[in-house]
């Protein structure tokens, strides 16, 4: 069950989007975002619609993938949809059924809600699907480099990125492991009430917990056998450099963030 | 841990170090290449003193180091990016760097999985891009501690294979550290510690012959020389140095 958690995945592969300078890959998330929220109608949702399929069907990654990462916020979608759905009062009344009121303004911005989600998570998702841990750090620590002059640790806080997302996989291997010896030896992780629940966990996570201590003893160790001595004097083997298709896609980028503004100034 | 250790390891050679656990063999090897530094005494290292700091990175750089656990070493989610940690600390040229670990990558056989994310791949095949991450560094010598330990008999064997043929083909200085006799058995020298003390030192033919003194210390010898062992005492006059099954049985019918 542990094994399909694919947030921070990535699919090796040379599509066009793979093949995007990570740089520009992460401002044109960026400017998504911002267009996301800033659709405000039906013309614009559509757009943004067609923008994302568009996105997902050059990267290759397939549309089975990005649904899988949905289903990881899935509580958190059906939650924004209930909410908006019972307390939004604008609109003309629906169903009327004992205290509940259902307005179509509800299940209007229910909708749009539901649909916004939804389309940031996938284009998030569909970032580090398409980018690998390494390049996607590699852009935020050159994104970030002018903040070094402000001594801020970017280095350091990009190379505990990829080493976090580097042992995600490891981890999760591992907690199934001591899922299973725990479960024969008798622990219970499934029946009882939350309480009981969470009590249930402890014998998995202080032997996960001693287990990552080590980990990092140990890594620490051969990161410093391989000389690692921090920023200065680093130089890269891939060294990320803009092509025609990154400003291509930028400029695209900028296009579909300025129509999205022009769309919410005519109220579409 | 360590006392009267007085040990000098040739360029080019292949040194097994063997000693059951606790015996201070990883303690010795990790003052090969700076991690620890001696309390007392001093340790050389290509001429260069590993107490002085304004050197440790280039002690590092001459002494690579490949540890028990692969998983806990690879510090990147592809393997050629992982190979290139090294040369890249070391502010390598990027197409240098490139060459380097697509090198790296051939010499241990994994130049197929240069595009993998390692915790993909079987315990064998992750010791071996943790030795490529290592070689990219160009080291004069690779102490390997107990690399074997925690792989099944292919990863065993794949990784030894590759130790070997670095050893032999690129004359990188090999010092292994162990406890499997048939590892020890395929180096040119086998040195044997117990509680932070060398107690035997020589070629594995001759180290092997002290059997009594081996399972004194905690340690089996090879198959082969603890059954002639048991035919000399059996009153056979056998010679107690063939490591191989084909020699043992040499050996044996040469007896008979």
């Amino acid at each position: 069950m542990l094994k399909d958690i694919t947030l921070g995945q990535y699919f090796p592969g040379d599509s066009i989007v793979h093949r995007l300078d990570p740089r520009t890959k992460l401002i044109l998330v960026v400017v998504y975002i911002v267009a996301l929220f800033n659709a405000g109608n039906v013309v614009s949702y559509a757009l943004m619609l067609f923008v994302l399929f568009s996105c997902i069907a050059l990267s290759h990654v397939g549309l089975k993938a990005v649904f899988k990462g949905l289903r990881t916020v899935f509580i958190i979608i059906l939650i924004t949809a209930l909410l908006n759905i019972f307390y939004n009062t604008t609109g003309t009344l629906l169903v009327q059924f004992w205290r509940i009121r259902i307005f179509t303004g509800g299940i209007a911005m229910a909708v749009k809600m539901v649909l916004r989600i939804m389309m940031l998570i996938s284009g998030t998702f569909l970032l580090t699907y398409t980018t690998s841990p390494i390049q996607l750090t590699d852009a935020i620590e050159r994104l970030c480099g002018p903040l070094k002059k402000l001594h801020l640790p970017i280095h350091e806080l990009a190379m505990m990125m990829s080493i976090a997302l580097r042992f995600i996989p490891t981890l999760i291997e591992e907690t199934d492991k001591i899922m299973s010896a725990q479960k024969a030896r008798g622990a219970d992780f499934e029946t009882g009430n939350l309480i009981q629940k969470a009590r249930a966990l402890m014998p998995l996570l202080v032997p996960l917990f001693v287990s990552a201590f080590r980990r990092a003893e140990e890594l620490a160790t051969a990161m410093e056998c391989r000389c690692y001595h921090g920023d200065s004097g680093r130089t890269r083997m891939k060294q990320l450099t803009y092509a025609p298709r990154d400003f291509v896609a930028l400029a695209l980028g900028f296009v579909v963030l300025a129509a999205v503004f022009v769309l919410k100034h005519f109220g579409l | 841990m360590l006392e009267d250790i007085d040990l000098e390891i040739a360029p080019g050679s292949f040194v097994a170090i063997l000693g059951h656990n606790g015996c201070g063999k990883s303690t010795l090897a990790k003052h090969f290449n700076a991690i620890l530094l001696p309390s007392g005494g001093k340790v050389y290292v290509d001429g260069l003193d590993t107490t002085d700091e304004n050197r440790t990175l280039d002690v590092r750089r001459t002494v690579g180091m490949v540890f028990q656990n692969p998983d806990n070493q690879i510090v990147a989610s592809i393997v050629e990016e992982d190979v290139a940690f090294a040369p890249e600390n070391l502010g390598v040229e990027p197409a240098e760097i490139r060459r380097r670990v697509d090198g790296a990558l051939a010499a241990v056989g994994m130049t197929e999985y240069a595009e993998h994310a390692p915790h993909l791949l079987s315990g064998g095949q992750k010791q071996r891009v943790a030795i490529a991450g290592v070689i990219a560094m160009r080291p004069r010598c690779i102490v390997l501690d107990e690399p074997t330990a925690m792989l099944d008999p292919i990863g065993r064997e794949e990784v030894i294979d590759t130790v070997q043929r670095l050893n032999r083909e690129s004359g990188v200085t090999v010092v292994l550290i162990t406890h499997h006799m048939d590892e020890a058995a395929k180096a040119d020298r086998l040195i044997v510690m117990d509680e932070g003390k060398i107690i035997a030192d020589g070629p594995p033919k001759q180290v092997f012959q002290r059997v009594e003194e081996l399972k004194a210390v905690g340690l089996t010898v090879p198959e082969t020389v603890g059954l002639l062992a048991e035919l000399r005492r059996a009153g056979l006059e056998v010679p107690l140095d063939a490591l191989s099954v084909e020699d043992c049985a040499r050996a044996i019918a040469a007896a008979l």
